[in-house]
């Protein structure tokens, strides 16, 4: 049994750079990436705003040597980030061990299928996005890119929480023995489905979402995708890899309050926290930094707030952020991006600011951090909540 | 040391009357069309007509199956609930796209969205049922329900968790079928259901269903087999699968001879078949052989099917004549092997073992 589990690689894409150095500068330059949308034709277009990746799908196709309007944007940026995981862990040969691929995502191909929806009957012209509305076969596309043969692939779809959950799952399956390496992560593109969807739940910000603020409207949503590469103990011997971080505690548990909301306590959120301290054998006082999941609605920060009260208690709530501000709500995506950020955080000691923080909310005296600081980082707890009740905490660490 | 892993109750809604578990596919509903529909229980039995009316036919049918199957174990809860779904509550997103185009981005209500959410499923069972344990979906086509069976498996053995809920489950809409048969991935001349193998013609007859099941570290009375092993891979060369097969049977210290009955999932496809049929000319010629798909139909959790028959068959040490691929009498009935795949991707392979 492997017991430390190692992330010898990260990619990642989003609305604040298109690879890793790109979104450690924008962090640390308190640099969002929060605009109007201008890749989705939408009613809406006015009264949002969203983190959107300004490269275009054609962009990304010739990048990747694909023909145009051949794939779905949620598997593009998979394989962008997939392939700079992959890269920076240094493997040639993506078949020499026993190698997974656990990916995640909400909206998969939709963007397309909502694109072609009716047409799909009247012109033969776009049935390549036909099967696009799988959510595995943006996985497939991206085990296809990377190579990766007769091997356990497959995909979580927990919400806002999914990354999170397949970073937890890959972490499971090293330590079990069952994989040598996996890579993990998520993926999802902006569409008009969920544009409208949270559109109806009224929790869509009409402008900049301002994370823990009092007077916070909602959400931004955004499109990314990030994947780390984890490895055993066995491979990183054997390669000499470079260790970047390791994945030291998980935790999953389900609110089962509100189909959609998180209960006013945190219930879940608190059962996730404890879960992932427990299994890093970690104390609440050892973590030096909380990314908060910090959506900016009224729900959720308020319930993730009391959750985190409840595990730190109160006064000792250590630094904590969300990078929501940044990046918007990348929805499956999410704590992939945020997994990147927390491992940078560790690299360079450096915690990033809570943008757009006017107002301490009322409920409770939690003060997010509003600068970027200097600190030594040992571990950082980071969060994902989700639709269906799905709550998630990773910690990540600099040692096993 | 780790531990085994017991299939200690079922339950299923499907194309095929198994909504009863005291029964074992008795009357069979034969058809000949290019889809198939599940027999529907009687759902106000479990659900509040009210409640029934806005909810997806996954809830709906994910709520009569995974009740069964709890019922059967003894349980009111459990520590874990994984679902497998190829496209969760497909019904309401394409309503919710439709509505979408249709009303240019306006009216719009939420409850189709919140539907199409492919962690519905699993998020009402835990509501259902106060369960506030591991929650996970798995949405990876035809090995969605598998990865369902390696998370609960890894749990167990390991002792994180006593009862785990696992499931998959898909149900069947127009406009995925319509486009799919745009496709040829369905058929477009129906299909008679006891001539599956033999309609010679490309795609699949889609249908529906959902499978729960409770595994548990821990055999009791209603234990209907042991879960032995299971592993997906996303490619197979069709030249290589014999290989691959032996090497799975010889991780789980067994072998082609120790297997007393082999479960396919020959669809029907022209295209691919040709999968099953070298196994049961090549390595498995001499093995009992059965088939399930023209029972079940064809979808992304078809497999749940399997592993429903194949619990059966160890418990009631029968074979139902109605799926047997071959005449070969099984001398006993210990070991049963399912193999899967959709489209030649997605392979599966499921060890179970009579406890």
């Amino acid at each position: 049994m492997s017991k430390g589990v190692a992330i010898t690689g990260m990619g990642i894409i989003s609305a604040i750079g298109n690879n890793v150095p790109e979104n450690f500068h924008s962090l640390v330059s308190s640099k969002a990436g929060i605009s109007k949308i201008s890749h989705i034709d939408t009613i809406h277009a006015n009264e949002i705003m969203v983190g959107e990746i300004k490269t275009t799908n054609s962009e990304f196709e010739a990048q990747l040597q694909l023909e145009e309007n051949s794939y779905s944007r949620s598997p593009l940026l998979g394989i962008i980030a997939a392939n700079e995981a992959i890269a920076k862990a240094g493997i040639t040969n993506i078949n020499d061990y026993k190698t997974g691929l656990i990916s995640s995502t909400t909206v998969g191909g939709m963007d397309k299928s909502e694109q072609y929806f009716y047409e799909f009957f009247n012109s033969k012209n776009h049935w390549q996005h036909i099967n696009g509305l799988h959510a595995g076969d943006s996985t497939k596309k991206i085990a296809e890119a990377i190579g990766l043969q007769e091997s356990f692939v497959t995909t979580i779809s927990t919400a806002c929480s999914s990354a999170a959950n397949a970073i937890m799952l890959g972490a499971r399956m090293i330590k079990s023995g069952r994989l040598d390496r996996v890579v993990v992560g998520g993926t999802d593109a902006l569409s008009k489905f969920t544009i409208n969807g949270f559109k109806t739940l009224m929790i869509l910000s009409d402008t900049y979402n301002t994370p823990f603020d009092e007077n916070r409207k909602g959400l931004n949503l955004g499109e990314a995708a990030a994947f780390l590469v984890l490895e055993s103990e066995n491979i990183v011997a054997s390669e000499n890899r470079e260790v970047l971080a390791y994945v030291k505690g998980y935790g999953n548990s389900n609110d089962a309050f509100h189909q959609t909301a998180s209960s006013e306590n945190g219930d879940g959120a608190v059962l996730a926290m404890e879960k992932a301290l427990k299994v890093a054998g970690l104390k609440p006082e050892d973590i030096d930094y909380v990314n908060a999941h910090g959506t900016a609605t009224p729900n959720n920060d308020l319930s993730e707030g009391r959750a985190m009260l409840r595990i730190f208690g109160e006064g000792k709530v250590p630094d904590f952020s969300s990078t929501k501000a940044y990046t918007g709500h990348t929805l499956a995506a999410a704590g992939g991006v945020e997994a990147v950020y927390s491992v940078l955080a560790l690299q360079n000691n450096r915690i990033y600011p809570n943008l757009n923080l006017k107002k301490h909310m009322k409920e409770f005296d939690l003060r997010p951090q509003t600068k970027v600081i200097e600190k030594e980082i040992k571990h950082v707890l980071s969060n994902s909540f989700g639709f269906g009740g799905n709550c998630s905490t990773l910690i990540i660490s600099k040692e096993a | 040391m780790s531990k085994a892993v017991y299939i200690n109750s079922i339950g299923s809604v499907s194309v095929q009357k198994t909504f009863d578990n005291s029964e074992f596919l008795d009357q069979i509903t034969p058809y000949n069309d290019t889809v198939a529909s599940v027999i529907d229980p009687d759902y106000k039995a479990y659900i509040p007509p009210a409640q029934a009316r806005r909810m997806a036919k996954s809830i709906k049918m994910s709520t009569v199956s995974s009740q069964t199957a709890l019922q059967e174990a003894g349980i009111a809860n459990v520590d874990a609930i994984i679902v497998g779904t190829g496209l969760g509550c497909i019904g309401d997103s394409e309503k919710f796209v439709g509505d979408i185009i249709d009303n240019n981005e306006q009216f719009l209500t939420p409850t189709r969205f919140i539907q199409s959410s492919h962690n519905t499923v699993a998020g009402q069972i835990a509501l259902g049922i106060g369960c506030k344990g591991y929650n996970f979906t798995y949405v990876h086509s035809a090995v969605s329900f598998e990865s369902t069976l390696i998370d609960a498996k890894m749990q167990l053995e390991n002792d994180e968790a006593k009862n785990i809920l696992v499931g998959g489950v898909d149900e069947m809409v127009k406009h995925h079928v319509d486009s799919h048969r745009l496709i040829s991935h369905i058929k477009s001349e129906p299909a008679d259901s006891s001539n599956l193998l033999k309609s010679n013609t490309k795609g699949s007859v889609m249908g529906e269903g959902s499978h729960f099941f409770v595994l548990s570290n821990e055999k009791q009375a209603s234990t209907y087999g042991e879960l032995v092993g299971v592993e997906c891979y996303n490619t197979i060369a069709r030249e290589d699968l014999t290989k691959k097969i032996v090497s799975f049977l010889n991780e789980n210290q067994t072998s082609i001879t120790a297997v007393d009955l082999i479960i396919l999932g020959n669809n029907g496809d022209v295209d691919f078949d040709g999968y099953y049929d070298d196994l049961c000319s090549g390595i498995f010629i001499d093995t009992p052989q059965a088939y399930y798909k023209h029972l079940s139909a064809e979808f992304d959790t078809a497999s749940g099917f399997a592993f429903w028959l194949s619990a059966k068959v160890l418990k009631t040490q029968t074979i139902p004549d109605v799926i047997k691929l071959n005449q070969l009498k099984a001398s006993k009935l210990q070991t049963i092997l399912i193999y899967n795949q959709y489209r030649g991707e997605n392979h599966s392979l499921v060890l179970l073992r009579k406890c």
